[in-house]
């Protein structure tokens, strides 16, 4: 019985998109490592579409996975597409997360929407999604149903 | 793939020596010691050898050792015994923040019956203080317990002066003596405590075994109730082989005793040499002096422990860390948090244990593997040196 699922294990060992962008169009940072993960992506965006998206995570094996899954995710759609990506559907994409670790995948989650938010401030953009939107705002309260 | 264990505080493998021993007893060599004829007998005997030496090991009177199912049932029953025989005299216990959580639940579940507990704190070098233990001390003081060994930062505790105190003020001493059996010079007598506790797992010996030394003449209640086993002070049918296995283990320890801690403080300070050198950013927890031969726990500034674990798995290599992340509560560890060290290092802390099948071979290959890994790892952090935190 491993920790992991074979997916989460391969995002883990060979993680996608690891690194900076030049001159991004949006970076997000979420997390800190006080709270043991941190994530930091960064957006490129041509017309409405993200064309690349690059990360550095602080963190555990999952938070890494979930990085790696998330920017995949996001690459190729339009802002408005990417938006819509909720943790379940990185959890889903990743063939599931143990209970305790499914607060990695809100990471990520906030992560996306902070570097779209910081995008959509700089180039004075209005997304429905982002109406009312906290960068800061802490999410990551749930941890899971953890059994005890 | 070549297989690196580096976690004998965990546990440790079962001895040839001591398997060898073991075997008969699971199959013709079964009688219930309590029973009469012959094949009880027998079995009882195995028993009271089994009892001299762990006795032997200790320094204790054979009739001092009470076989348990190991260092937690140990634990449990020092502190409830204790706490239910002298709670008409008080309800003040004394240990310390840094405590296996046998004992700090058991502490924890105490409060909620009414007793009060003070948690002693430690120093950087991850020792208590006397004076502060002292102080604790009130007219309704029934028990001190310390451990002797800690298991994350391996630091030894002044266990002779503490109980010297507690006698002092009429208080009784238990310490948890699981990670320093066999580890460090444990000798009941000299350090004058009144009970303790011990695993056989921790020791080369089998799981689901263990004891706890009562001195003769300290008197706390049972905390399993029914057969008249143990002196009538601890029931059940007794763990046979377990006892067997945990004697033989006991008298391999104290025949190895000097070998062994030579053969693993050797090779632990190879380790921490080799990482503290060659991989920058890199810290020990606990002082180096007086510690646990097999005991190294280090930070690695800017990554997480869990992903370390995991990535040396790749590699056949067991460690353990101390990172919220793998465990289930998600709380740092304890020890490190009582340590001082600051919460976003001790997510990077990973601890190792060497022991007895531990070669150099070994741990040149988990240094040279554990480079790439800590490289690779702070590639992908978000956090680094320039950056800092």
């Amino acid at each position: 019985m491993a920790l992991y699922n074979d997916i989460v294990m391969d995002h883990f060992l060979n993680p996608k998109n690891v690194g900076e962008i030049d001159n991004p169009d949006g970076t997000g940072i979420y997390g800190s490592p006080v709270c043991g993960d941190m994530m930091q992506i960064q957006i490129k965006v041509e017309g409405e579409t993200i064309t690349d998206a690059k990360f550095k995570t602080f963190g555990c094996g999952s938070a890494i996975a979930s990085s790696s899954m998330a920017t995949s995710m996001i690459i190729g759609k339009t802002i408005e597409e990417a938006l819509e990506i909720t943790n379940k559907q990185i959890i889903d994409e990743l063939g599931g997360l143990p209970p305790v670790k499914v607060h990695c995948s809100v990471l990520a989650d906030k992560a996306i929407k902070n570097a779209i938010y910081d995008y959509a401030q700089k180039n004075n953009k209005y997304y429905k999604a982002l109406e009312g939107y906290d960068p800061e705002a802490d999410e990551d309260d749930e941890h899971g149903e953890v059994e005890e | 793939m070549r297989n690196v264990y580096l976690d004998y505080s965990a546990t440790t493998p079962v001895k040839e020596e001591v398997l060898k021993e073991m075997i008969p007893y699971f199959t013709e060599k079964f009688g219930n010691p309590s029973s009469l004829y012959d094949k009880g007998l027998e079995s009882k005997d195995a028993v009271t050898h089994a009892r001299e030496q762990v006795a032997d090991l200790i320094n204790a009177k054979p009739s001092e050792v009470y076989f348990t199912a190991g260092g937690t049932e140990s634990d449990n029953w020092a502190l409830f015994g204790t706490a239910e025989k002298l709670k008409s005299k008080g309800n003040h216990i004394i240990t310390t923040k840094i405590e296996h959580h046998a004992i700090l639940h058991s502490c924890a579940y105490l409060e909620k019956e009414g007793y009060e507990v003070t948690y002693l704190d430690i120093d950087k070098d991850g020792r208590i203080s006397l004076k502060q233990l002292e102080e604790a001390i009130t007219d309704k003081t029934i028990l001190i317990s310390i451990m002797l060994v800690n298991n994350e930062i391996g630091t030894v505790q002044p266990i002779k002066e503490a109980a010297a105190i507690a006698k002092k003020h009429g208080v009784l001493f238990h310490t948890d003596a699981v990670q320093g059996l066999g580890n460090v010079d444990i000798d009941v007598k000299d350090m004058g405590v009144d009970m303790m506790s011990m695993s056989s797992h921790k020791i080369y010996g089998p799981k689901g075994s263990g004891a706890l030394y009562i001195r003769k003449g300290v008197v706390i209640d049972n905390y399993l109730h029914g057969g008249a086993q143990e002196n009538r002070r601890r029931a059940g049918t007794e763990n046979l082989t377990g006892i067997v296995g945990f004697g033989k283990a006991a008298e391999l320890a104290k025949a190895n005793f000097k070998g062994h801690v030579e053969h693993c403080s050797s090779l632990r300070n190879y380790l921490k040499d080799r990482i503290i050198s060659e991989i920058p950013d890199t810290y020990v927890n606990g002082t180096m002096e007086n510690r646990h031969p097999g005991n190294l726990n280090i930070t690695f500034k800017y990554i997480e422990g869990e992903s370390i674990l995991l990535l040396l798995n790749q590699f056949g290599i067991s460690v353990s860390t101390g990172s919220a992340c793998s465990s289930t509560s998600l709380e740092p560890s304890h020890v490190l948090t009582a340590l001082g060290v600051p919460v976003e290092m001790i997510h990077g802390t990973v601890r190792f244990t060497v022991g007895d099948f531990t070669t150099k071979e070994d741990i040149d290959y988990v240094v040279d593997n554990l480079k790439k890994i800590v490289a690779r790892l702070r590639e992908i952090s978000s956090v680094n040196s320039k950056k800092g935190w």
